[in-house]
């Protein structure tokens, strides 16, 4: 679990909660509205939940129009993630695991850590209050999780074969990027725009990760969202509770066996000769792949807090001579998409603040942005991480779906981009899209063209950081996605030692073993015992 | 458990009353309380009444808006005529369809269903019919008559909500609701399309109208009552009767298209799923206009 959080612990949560101050600022808490509740639970509440939840716990505090799923309103008695069937209510543990853990994904963090063990259970038992079905229903036993088969080729196979007749792929997709051919009208319960799950990134579900946990997603489903309950396919034998756990199985294989953690440098593979000359070229399987999370850009107005891009994966290689690098990210549609118009207006009416941003949809592209510093810096000085300032700009790579390949830029901050010259434009790219995932293949020679553009050496820490908008997500300008600075490292020419070193200790091994053996046979056998000491 | 105790309440204390269900229809015409089913034994209202009327409507209908299944061919391939979202279904004779007319005040006490469970099918990805009426604690079927996944989610606000996966074609599904709620929205969330609504009453005293426009509530003891009719679009109106013994009381409603604009419809949230927080109706006012 711990290790789930990671990212969040890092960078995003950290950001979302900035950005939840931010829009807190100015506004005294709910003070003493409750002060003649004798609920011990109240005070916590009102000084820790209120703010989003809502004063009578309706999800309607004043930061919720800053959010993207809304905070919870208790009064529904509906609760996403639990253990037990569905159409009931929740267990207190259910609900205190929410509390404990927060929601990936969301702006709910965990409050393990904050909030004393006897403040939580008092605050759980304060959001009951708020709904009425507690006080007339009991929550049943939680469902049964046990008998989950042994996980093999076949099961998961077979996971795929039913993922595909409960028609999983309509809201979820082919390669479970959340890019189904419904994604783009899904609501909740009160008609908010919602995110179709990424099945490729477990460590975001909001119910857990692994196995067991969406196998209980499949049965409950999660109320309060589209995401519907296979408990009665189940009665009705056309499918079995085995085939669910096939399905959790192979939905868990779709993300990586452990949650990405977050590394500050990406490496660039050193490799002799040509650089991999696609995307698919197997050319790219020498070098590591790194996730760097994004977050919505909550700084300069208009700011952006629903962003469809929340990480990108990056490789990259380099022969001395020229740097290649692959970028990928998800988003669930190739901008503009007159499908994902709906989207949009749903976004639009739900998200706060315009802030001079448009509120009607736009025909927009998809895009995406890489920047560097245009000198490689000796300490820690890095230009602003927002696309660097009028002191110090950055060198940018742009790209946009609609466009041709990548631009070079200089940016001094957001809104201030001046293209580099045509002499100077040196970059080649490809992109393409497909079932969910840009792919974005970025060239260059290390050496930059006279003029402002980085030139990029080897052996050095060299910032890095990322840009993503979604058009069909009303994204441009500085409402999208953005990184910190992370840094990209070139193995250098020399420093193959990595790899050569293996080699070497092997055949050390093997020709002093030799000679150890052929003194041996060479020595009369009364010697053997004493010699054998020098190996 | 607490519907299955009331259930076995109502049986002990009612079973000399007979009613019957009235399931609601877009084609069924009038549903009518009195008959019912064999196995309910007939019960006594000492000399009942009928409330009967017709939903006039005036005014220019609104164009409907085409629903585009051409990536559902399982479903298009059912339609003769290009389906249509049927949020305004006005009847050759000037009636309204798909009003749901019940007895929102006069009855002291509850009266429980009775006869063939109601049935809310999925066909030719509509749901059919697109408004039903069940009595409180009583079980109703859900079908899924379209071999495509179709999911099932009720979103009340008095009740406990669901949502049903029904990937298969044939697969029927049961559920009930506890308290009585007008209206619960029902939504398919693979076909954005697809609405329906229950309206959950704690009697069986309800109709829904269909190609005639008409009504008629049956077998209800003498007394005053207040009429409610409701429309997804155009809200609410009620009436005030008084049904003598062994008689008829007729209970005509109209609803204007222009003066029903701004027609509160009593109801949670999928009237407009665009428009959050305010639970006024919108009329289309022209052809093509997004409901």
């Amino acid at each position: 679990m711990s290790a789930q959080r990671t990212i969040w612990i890092a960078f995003l949560r950290p950001a979302v909660l900035a950005g939840t101050a931010l829009v807190l600022t100015g506004h005294a808490q709910s003070a003493g509205a409750q002060e003649a509740d004798a609920h011990p639970g109240a005070p916590v509440y009102d000084r820790w939940c209120a703010q989003c939840h809502g004063d009578e716990g309706a999800g309607d505090g004043y930061a919720a129009a800053y959010m993207l799923p809304r905070p919870r309103d208790f009064t529904s008695g509906i609760y996403q993630i639990k253990t037990t069937p569905a159409g009931t209510l929740p267990t207190d543990d259910d609900i205190l695991r929410m509390v404990d853990d927060g929601m990936p994904g969301t702006a709910m963090p965990g409050w393990e850590g904050t909030l004393s063990a006897q403040q939580r259970r008092d605050v759980v038992d304060y959001l009951k209050t708020f709904s009425r079905f507690f006080e007339t229903e009991e929550p049943p036993d939680p469902l049964p999780t046990g008998g989950e088969p042994r996980v093999t080729d076949e099961g998961l196979a077979e996971g795929r074969v039913v993922y595909e007749q409960l028609e999983c792929w309509r809201c979820h997709g082919q390669q479970g990027r959340g890019d189904g051919p419904s994604a783009f009208e899904q609501t909740d319960q009160d008609g908010f725009p919602i995110r179709t799950a990424d099945l490729t990134q477990n460590w975001q579900f909001t119910g857990g990760g692994e196995v067991e946990n969406i196998y209980r997603r499949m049965m409950i489903g999660v109320e309060g969202t589209p995401m519907p309950s296979q408990a009665d396919a189940v009665q009705s034998g056309v499918v079995t509770e085995e085939q669910v756990w096939r399905v959790a199985q192979y939905v868990r294989s779709l993300s990586p066996e452990d949650t990405p953690r977050l590394r500050e440098v990406a490496r660039a593979a050193l490799v002799e000769g040509s650089l991999p000359a696609s995307a698919a070229d197997s050319a790219w399987a020498v070098a590591d792949e790194f996730f760097f999370p994004l977050a919505g850009q909550i700084i300069v107005p208009p700011r952006w807090f629903a962003p469809t891009v929340n990480g990108v994966w990056v490789q990259a290689v380099h022969n001395g001579e020229e740097l290649a690098l692959k970028f990928r990210w998800h988003d669930p549609s190739n901008s503009p998409d007159p499908t994902w118009l709906p989207w949009q207006e749903n976004v639009l009416a739900a998200m706060q603040p315009a802030e001079g941003g448009p509120t009607a949809p736009q025909t927009l592209p998809d895009a995406f942005a890489v920047q560097f510093p245009t000198t490689i810096p000796e300490g820690m000085d890095r230009p602003y991480f927002l696309m660097g300032d009028t002191r110090q700009p950055v060198y940018l790579w742009q790209w946009e779906s609609l466009g041709d390949g990548v631009t070079e830029a200089l940016a001094r901050g957001p809104g201030s981009t001046t293209p580099l010259a045509p002499e100077q434009q040196s970059v080649r790219a490809e992109a393409s899209w497909e079932e969910g995932e840009w792919v974005l293949v970025v060239r260059r020679a290390l050496a930059a063209p006279e003029g402002d553009a980085l030139d990029f050496e080897a052996g050095r820490a060299i910032p890095m950081g990322f840009f993503a908008w979604d058009g069909d997500n009303s994204e441009a300008g500085t409402r999208g996605a953005i990184s910190t600075w992370y840094y990209l490292y070139l193995d250098e020419p020399g420093s193959n030692a990595v790899f050569i070193l293996p080699v070497t200790a092997t055949l050390l091994t093997f020709f002093l073993g030799l000679a150890f053996v052929m003194r041996a046979q060479r020595r009369p056998r009364h010697a053997v015992k004493s010699d054998s000491s020098l190996s | 458990m607490v519907t299955l105790c009331r259930r076995s309440l109502y049986l002990i204390a009612l079973l000399p009353i007979a009613l019957t269900a009235c399931g609601g229809g877009d084609d069924a015409g009038s549903a009518a309380a009195g008959g019912g089913a064999a196995d309910v034994a007939p019960v006594q209202i000492d000399n009942p009444g009928t409330i009967t009327g017709s939903v006039a409507f005036t005014g220019t209908a609104p164009t409907l808006e085409t629903i585009d299944m051409r990536d559902e061919p399982v479903c298009s391939d059912k339609h003769t005529e290009p389906p249509v979202q049927r949020t305004v279904v006005v009847n050759d004779n000037g009636t309204l369809s798909n009003v749901f007319v019940w007895v929102r005040e006069g009855l002291t006490q509850s009266y429980p269903a009775q006869g063939e469970a109601p049935v809310l099918d999925q066909d030719g990805c509509l749901y059919q019919p697109r408004v039903l009426g069940v009595v409180s604690g009583q079980p109703f079927e859900i079908h899924n008559s379209d071999a495509v996944l179709h999911n099932v989610n009720a979103q009340p606000d008095a009740n406990r909500g669901f949502n049903i996966s029904q990937p298969q074609e044939g697969m029927t599904s049961e559920r009930s609701f506890s308290t009585a709620e007008v209206m619960v929205p029902v939504q398919c969330d693979v076909h954005g399309w697809m609405t329906a609504y229950i309206g959950v009453v704690d009697h069986p005293y309800f109709a829904v109208t269909g190609g005639d426009g008409s009504f008629t509530i049956e077998n209800l003891p003498p007394g005053d009552y207040v009429v409610e009719a409701w429309h997804e679009q155009y809200g609410t109106q009620t009436a005030n009767v008084t049904v003598p013994p062994d008689g008829t009381v007729e209970a005509p409603f109209t609803y204007d298209a222009a003066a029903a604009r701004n027609a509160i419809v009593p109801l949670g949230t999928p009237i407009d799923l665009h428009d959050h927080g305010a639970h006024v109706a919108t009329v289309p006012t022209d052809a093509g206009d997004e409901e």
